[in-house]
Parts: structure tokens; sequence; C-alpha cells
């Protein structure tokens, strides 16, 4: 589900053209309202905060009182994790696999979508369906051929590419329909321009193009970077051993040391904090790309 | 021809990419799921469609379609009512506004595998706080735990769903209210329509498209569930949380019986395209046809 919820597909739903909007709005903020936004905030948080603070605590503590504070404040759960030499062979093997996934997704996502967008040429449409029902494939389909495929065929098995090229592949089709109406977005001035200036239509892509595209390129490029960081199945099959990444250590860590919960949970915590600084540093423009994507 | 030329450089490594690791996967596990294969020797043994009657006849994977569609029918059902709530109430005039919209997106944000594994100490059946916390209020608590009954994991699962997923919804239909035409809402205010009257004549109305994207989202993504119940309970208890996928993984990894879990994962593909046209056809349409117009 990781991978495919933040697909928000046109269809581009109709609307009345707003006049005037505005995000706020209504009779003010009235007790009830902040205790609503409290209980809220208690649910969601809830868990995660928990998570945070059983880091803190010892398994004796949890025994004791499971909803409590940390009494006294232990940082040797924390210690134990940051100074565990899996835990930051992990970290990097997660950093790399992402970093290329997002890499690869982003030049060949650009690319991909420049002449979608911009040339005129027979079977365009076409081409472009071709990325979109690509939407409706969800990895879980294609997992066990795609096992064979890495680890037989292709010899990828237990290797950064291995997982980073079938992810990017993955991603592919939301960052070209992302990107697509972005790049069309681009005025024809700016084209007609740069051709009159002498530059080929390739030489546009990289001067103006590329540079222009920035702000949509981070937001597919941080998507790419956070599922990827976030992905479970693919690495599940094809990594072992030292090339574990983040989750899979997670998810072993807790079968391994299920009695250690406290361990656990600064385990856990401690690998959820980088997608989560990564994304709330970007979290706006992320969601103001996906609210363009939502409203067509 | 230089067009062509150059539409060729600009979409072959993504087409090839796509086409590697996308189309040709997916075309095996159709032909893979023609034979009998358990993963060494040469694709001989040819059964046509035997390995779509096992799948199809087999309890553990109806069990699975029909917990598919629990997960379908119930994320809709809670998370429709509790993400417009929630999106109704952040988008009062409130103190805190951008930060109270960034906490609820967290749970999204996190691996579902990172979620799983808080919520799987969460709910231990003796020293989690869940449990801890019910009692404290005098609700009583099942000795096996929230995830070891089967009569109750599958609603545990969906309950932690809910809670990983709500602020996806919460934010699209956030972002639907900033389209509901703002004189439209006045006009109606000074007719001396109370706020909840604006919210159910007016604002929830206008946010039926966006309603309708997030449906079909929460759908496909409800039919392909795999991590969260993986990690849970990895399809337990007495399989009463196999999903489609956790069957199919099943299957292919740990039974190594390749045509079975490829059969599987061709009927997993043909309900999500059979329940996505149909949403298409018969709800999205309106949308489309709407902005034809």
């Amino acid at each position: 589900m990781t991978d495919t919820l933040p697909d928000v597909t046109p269809p581009a739903p109709a609307r009345p053209a707003p006049r005037r909007t505005t995000s706020v709005r209504g009779g003010g903020g009235s007790p009830l309202v902040y205790l609503g936004a409290l209980v809220v905030v208690a649910l969601t948080l809830g868990p995660v905060v928990y998570g945070v603070l059983g880091g803190f605590r010892s398994n004796a503590q949890l025994a004791d009182s499971p909803a409590g504070l940390p009494d006294p404040w232990l940082l040797d759960n924390y210690r134990r994790v940051l100074t565990s030499p899996t835990f930051w062979r992990y970290a990097l093997n997660s950093t790399v696999v992402a970093g290329l996934t997002t890499l690869l997704v982003v030049v060949f996502g650009l690319m991909a979508a420049y002449p979608l967008a911009r040339y005129r040429f027979p079977g365009r449409e076409a081409l472009y369906s071709v990325f979109l029902v690509g939407l409706l494939f969800p990895a879980t389909v294609a997992i066990i051929p795609l096992f064979i495929l890495v680890s037989r065929d292709l010899q990828l098995g237990n290797t950064w590419w291995g997982v980073a090229l079938p992810q990017a592949a993955f991603g592919l089709p939301m960052t070209v329909v992302i990107l697509r109406p972005f790049l069309v977005a681009i005025p024809d001035e700016l084209e007609e321009a740069a051709l009159m200036d002498g530059a080929s239509r390739i030489g546009f892509f990289f001067r103006v193009v590329v540079p222009l595209s920035a702000p949509a390129t981070i937001t597919v490029g941080v998507l790419a970077f956070v599922a990827s960081w976030n992905a479970y199945l693919l690495p599940l099959l094809l990594l072992q051993g030292d090339m574990k990444t983040l989750p899979l250590g997670v998810a072993d860590y807790s079968t391994q040391y299920s009695s250690d919960t406290a361990g656990v949970l600064a385990f856990t915590t401690l690998a959820m904090v980088p997608a989560l600084v990564f994304f709330l540093a970007v979290q706006r423009r992320i969601v103001s790309g996906l609210q363009g994507a939502v409203k067509g | 021809m230089r067009t062509a030329a150059e539409v060729l450089f600009f979409v072959s490594p993504a087409l090839a990419l796509f086409l590697l690791f996308v189309v040709w996967p997916i075309v095996k596990a159709a032909q893979f799921s023609l034979y009998r294969w358990r993963g060494f020797g040469p694709l001989s043994d040819f059964v046509g469609l035997q390995n779509y009657s096992t799948v199809l006849h087999d309890e553990v994977f109806r069990g699975a379609f029909s917990h598919n569609l629990f997960i379908v029918v119930g994320s809709i059902v809670l998370q429709l009512p509790l993400g417009l709530a929630v999106a109704l109430l952040l988008n009062r005039r409130i103190r805190g506004q951008g930060l109270l919209r960034t906490i609820v997106f967290v749970p999204y944000v996190l691996a579902e595998v990172i979620a799983a594994v808080v919520w799987l100490q969460l709910l231990q059946p003796e020293y989690g706080a869940v449990d801890s916390l019910l009692s404290g209020v005098g609700v009583p608590v099942p000795d096996q735990g929230w995830l070891g009954s089967p009569d109750r994991a599958l609603w545990t699962v969906l309950i932690v769903l809910t809670w990983k997923y709500l602020g996806l919804a919460v934010l699209l239909f956030l972002a639907g209210l900033q389209g509901v035409p703002q004189d439209v809402v006045e006009a109606a205010e000074i007719d001396g329509a109370s706020w909840w009257q604006v919210q159910r004549w007016i604002t929830v109305p206008l946010l039926g498209p966006t309603v309708r994207i997030w449906v079909f989202l929460s759908m496909i993504g409800s039919l392909q569930c795999f991590d969260m119940v993986w990690v849970l309970t990895g399809g337990g208890p007495a399989n009463s949380t196999t999903t489609m996928a956790t069957f199919l993984v099943n299957e292919g990894t740990k039974r190594h019986n390749y045509g079975i879990a490829a059969a599987a994962s061709v009927i997993l593909f043909v309900v999500a395209l059979f329940f996505a046209l149909a949403y298409q056809l018969l709800v999205l349409r309106r949308d489309t046809k709407g902005a034809a117009r």
C-alpha cells in the first residue's frame, strides 16, 4: 500500500472555479473545536510519542506501567542502537538505495515527460497511456517474477541496484503523470525564443526545462525517496544479511528481540527519523503538489 | 525524423526501465500461472488453468479475498466520515492550523513496517499500553490480545490501517475544501444558515469529486494491502487476516509454489482492474464528463 497510495491520478475533478477562497473559515475557535483538535492530535501522535518515549524507558518500566512516562529517563537504548554497526550499515543501505531510486526516477522521469508534454508526434498519447496504465500495476502482482529476474537473470540479488532499479521503474508512472502537466505549462513563447536564438530542443530541455522544473522535480524526488525509504516487500525478497535496509532491520529486530520492547522502540524511533525529517522539511511543497494533482 | 530521434533519446531510458521491471514481470506472472513450477528447472509442466482453479477453490485464498473486501469497505466506512470530520475541524479558524495539518499527516509518512512494529508493542497482550489504558477506564481486554484471536485480529488490523491512512484522506479533503467558493458560503451565512447547515448542504456536497478520487485510491490500496498485515499478524491467527497479497507472497517465497503464487497475483490484478474500471465507469465518469462540458 505504501508505494501506491500517493498516486493521486487525474481524471481531473470538475469544480466551479473558485472566485475567492480562504483556507480559514467558520465560526472561530470555540473551546469545543480546540478539544476536538486535541483529541485528533493525541490519537494521531500517541503511538509515535509512545515509541519515542518508550526508547527512553527500561523494559522493567514498560512492564510496570505500560502507558507511563520514562522515570528516570534512560539513554541506554538509544545509545546501544546508535553505536551498533548494524544500524548504521542498514541506514547506509537505505540511504544509497533511496538515493539511487530517486536519481533514476527524477532523471528518467523528467526526460520521458518532456517529449510527452512538448512534442507533437504520432503515438504520443499511446505512449503516455503506457505509463498511465502503469499506475494500476501493483508491485505485488509482479513480485515473484521480479525476484527471479533480478536475482537469477540479472545477478543483482542482494545489491543496491537490484532494489533501486525496479523501485525506480514502479515510481516512474507517477513521476511522468505529475511532471507532464507541469512541463505543458511552460509557455510556448519561451521555447520559440530559445529556438530563435539557435538552441535545439535538446538544448532547450537542458538549459530551460531542467532548471524551470526544479519545484516539480523536488516534489517527485521526495515522493520517490520516501517511498523507497519505506519500502518493504521488494527489499524483503532481495536483500539479506548486511545488505538489509532499515525497515527490514526494524522488522527483524522486533522478532529477534521481541522481549526487549524498549530496545525495539529505540531502534524503530531512530529508523523513522530520517523519512519524517526529510518529508516535513519539504512538506509544504509536497502537499501543494498533491493538492494540485487532485484539483486537476 | 529528427523529432523521432529526439523523442527516442528522451523516452527510451524510462521506457526501457519500465518495460523490463514492470511490464515484463507482469507478463511473466501471467505465464508462470499456467505452469506447475517450483522455481527450479525449466518451465515445462504446463497445466493450463489448473492453478487458477486450485487458487479459487482454496479456502485460505477465498478467506483472503473476503478480508480484502472487508478492508476495502471498512476503510471507506471508517475513514470517510472521520476524515471529513477532521478536515472540517481543521478548516476552521484555529490557532496552530498549519502545525495541526502537519501532525495529522505524520502517520502517513511513516513506513507501514515501522508503524506496524510500534503498534505490535502497543498491542502486546499483557504489557501493552493499549490494554493498560483500556483496562484503566474499565474496558475489558481479551486475554489472547487484540491480534491473537481470529475474531478480533482483522478488526484490529483495520483500526491500525485507519490510523495510518486517515491523514491522507484529511489532506485531500482539506485540499478540496480550498476549492469551495467562499461567496456561496457567505451568502448562506447571511441567510442565517448555521455552521452545521453550511457544511451539510454546501461544503460537503462540493467536496464530491475529491471524495470520489480518495475512495478510488483507498480501494486500490486496500486490495493490495501487504506490509501492515505481514508484520502485525503474518496473516494469522488461523489465516484470519490473510490478504491476497500475503497469500501470494507466502505461496511464492515460503512454499515455492510459483505457479500458484502467479495465479493468485493475476487474480489480484484482475480484481483490482475490475474495481478500477467499474469505479471509473460508474462513479468517476461523472467528474470527467463535467470537466469536458
